[in-house]
C-alpha cells in the first residue's frame, strides 16, 4: 500500500490459551480502505489474532495500535466504545439475536449508540437493501436461509459506519453461491464506504476477494513467497 | 478444445463470416485464449472440405468482401454427436508443479520456498479473476468462465498446501528411492 501509516497495527503478539500458544509473535498491518485476508490452517491462530486486533481479548505480549491508541492497554469502557463505534464484527454463524427480526437486529447497534427506534429502523432497512435482503427484514433469523441471515449479519456489522470490519470465516457456513453473494456484497459495500476489512478465512476463493493476503502458521506470519 | 465444433455451434444461429465468428467466440468464452483469425479461416476451410459447412455467398456490408459460411445437415448431426459425447477424464495429469517439487528435492533445492512463491502467483491470478467477475457489468458468462478458472486454481492451491505440509516425508521418500 502507498499509505505508510497503517490504521491498525499489531506487533509481536503473543497469546496463550492455557498451555497452547495460539500466537507466538505475530505482526500485521491493516491500512485505511484495505481488505486484508488472513489465511492459515485450523489452529494456526487466525481467530485469536482477530480477537486481539478487535479488542475482544487482550494479548499476553506485544502491542495493538489503532489510530494512535494502544488497544491492548485501553480500559474496558473505552474498548467497549471502540467496538461499538469504530469496529464491526461478523462471525461464521452470524450470531443474530434469534428473537428479533432481521430489521431489529440491524437497528440494534444504532439504538445502542443513541438513535431513536424509527430512525434506527429506517437506516437498518437501507443497509438490508444494500445487502439484498430488505424483503426479509421482518423475518427472524430462524426463518431466513443461511445466506440471507449472513447478509443481515454483514449489514449489522456495517450499519454504524465502522472504519474496520472484522470478519471471521463469514462464508464458512454457506454453500458456494450464497458465499459468493455475501462476499460480493461485503466487498462492494466496504469499498464504497472506504471501510477496512480484516477477513479470516481458510478458503482461497474467499481470500481472493481481498487486496492482500497474509498466512499464519503456528501463531506466526509466514513470509510471503516471492515470484520470480 | 475442439475449435471446429465450437465454430459449428456458433454457426447454429445462422450464416456468418470468419471475422464475426472470431468476435463471437471471444465474447462467449471470455477467459479462453482468443482465437487467431488464421485459425478461424483454416478451420472453416476444413469444415467445408469435410462437408460439415458450406459457403453461403458473400457479404460486403460496406467494407471488404467476406465469405459467409453456413452449417450443413451433416454439420448439424456431427455437432449433436460431439455435444453429447462424454469428455473422458484425462488418464494422465501433467503436473508441472509436482514435477518441480520432486526435481527440487532431487537437486537439493528449496521446494518449500518454491511452493510459497507458486502460491503467491496463484493467489495473484485468483485476485485478478475475482476482480473480473465482480466488476461492474460482468455478465453471467464472464462470471461462470472466471469461476471455472478459479476452481481449478483453487484445486492446485489445496494440493500445494497439503504437499507443503508433507514435504519432510516426501523428501525422505524421494531421497531413499
Amino acid at each position: 500500500m502507498s499509505n505508510p501509516e497503517p490504521l491498525l497495527a499489531a506487533r509481536d503478539l503473543t497469546k496463550a490459551h492455557g498451555r497452547t500458544e495460539a500466537l507466538r509473535g505475530a505482526s500485521v498491518e491493516l491500512h485505511a480502505g484495505e481488505i486484508l485476508a488472513v489465511t492459515g490452517a485450523s489452529g494456526s491462530g487466525k481467530s485469536t489474532l482477530l480477537h486481539c486486533l478487535a479488542g475482544i481479548v487482550r494479548p499476553d505480549g506485544g502491542s495493538v495500535s489503532y489510530g494512535g491508541e494502544r488497544v491492548d492497554r485501553l480500559p474496558e469502557r473505552r474498548l467497549s466504545e471502540l467496538r461499538r463505534t469504530e469496529f464491526g464484527v461478523v462471525f461464521q454463524f452470524g450470531q443474530l439475536i434469534p428473537e428479533l427480526t432481521a430489521l431489529d437486529n440491524v437497528a440494534l447497534p444504532l439504538m445502542l449508540g443513541g438513535a431513536g427506534r424509527r430512525e434506527a429502523r429506517d437506516r437498518a432497512g437501507e443497509w438490508l437493501e444494500r445487502f439484498g435482503v430488505r424483503g426479509q427484514g421482518e423475518l427472524r433469523p430462524g426463518e431466513m436461509s443461511g445466506g440471507q441471515a449472513q447478509r443481515a449479519s454483514l449489514a449489522r456489522a456495517l450499519v454504524t459506519g465502522p472504519r474496520v470490519v472484522f470478519a471471521d470465516e463469514p462464508t464458512g457456513a454457506l454453500d458456494s453461491l450464497a458465499g459468493e453473494q455475501a462476499m460480493t456484497a461485503l466487498v462492494h459495500t466496504a469499498r464504497e464506504a472506504g471501510t477496512s476489512v480484516l477477513l479470516i478465512t481458510h478458503d482461497a476463493q474467499v481470500a481472493a476477494y481481498a487486496d492482500r493476503e497474509i498466512r499464519l502458521s503456528d501463531g506466526v506470519v509466514v513470509p510471503v513467497g516471492v515470484t520470480a | 478444445m475442439s475449435t471446429r465444433h465450437i465454430l459449428l455451434g456458433l454457426l447454429a444461429t445462422g450464416p456468418s463470416h470468419g471475422y464475426d465468428l472470431k468476435r463471437r467466440h471471444d465474447e462467449r468464452f471470455p477467459q479462453a485464449r482468443p482465437l487467431a483469425y488464421g485459425q478461424v479461416y483454416t478451420t472453416l476451410q476444413r469444415l467445408v472440405r469435410d462437408g460439415l459447412a458450406e459457403v453461403d455467398g458473400t457479404d460486403t456490408d460496406g467494407g471488404p468482401e467476406r465469405t459467409l459460411y453456413r452449417r450443413t445437415a451433416d454439420g448439424t448431426r456431427e455437432l449433436a454427436r460431439w455435444a453429447g459425447e462424454i469428455a473422458p477424464p484425462a488418464p494422465f495429469v501433467t503436473n508441472e508443479i509436482f514435477a518441480k517439487v520432486v526435481v527440487s528435492i532431487l537437486s537439493g533445492g528449496d521446494p518449500a520456498a518454491y511452493l510459497r512463491a507458486q502460491r503467491t502467483a496463484h493467489m495473484e491470478r485468483m485476485r485478478e479473476l475475482t476482480a473480473v467477475k465482480t466488476g461492474p457489468g460482468a455478465d453471467l458468462t464472464t462470471v461462470l468462465s472466471a469461476d471455472y478458472a478459479l476452481n481449478h486454481l483453487d484445486a492446485d492451491l489445496r494440493w500445494m498446501t497439503t504437499t507443503a505440509a508433507r514435504l519432510t516425508t516426501l523428501t525422505a521418500e524421494v531421497d531413499s528411492a
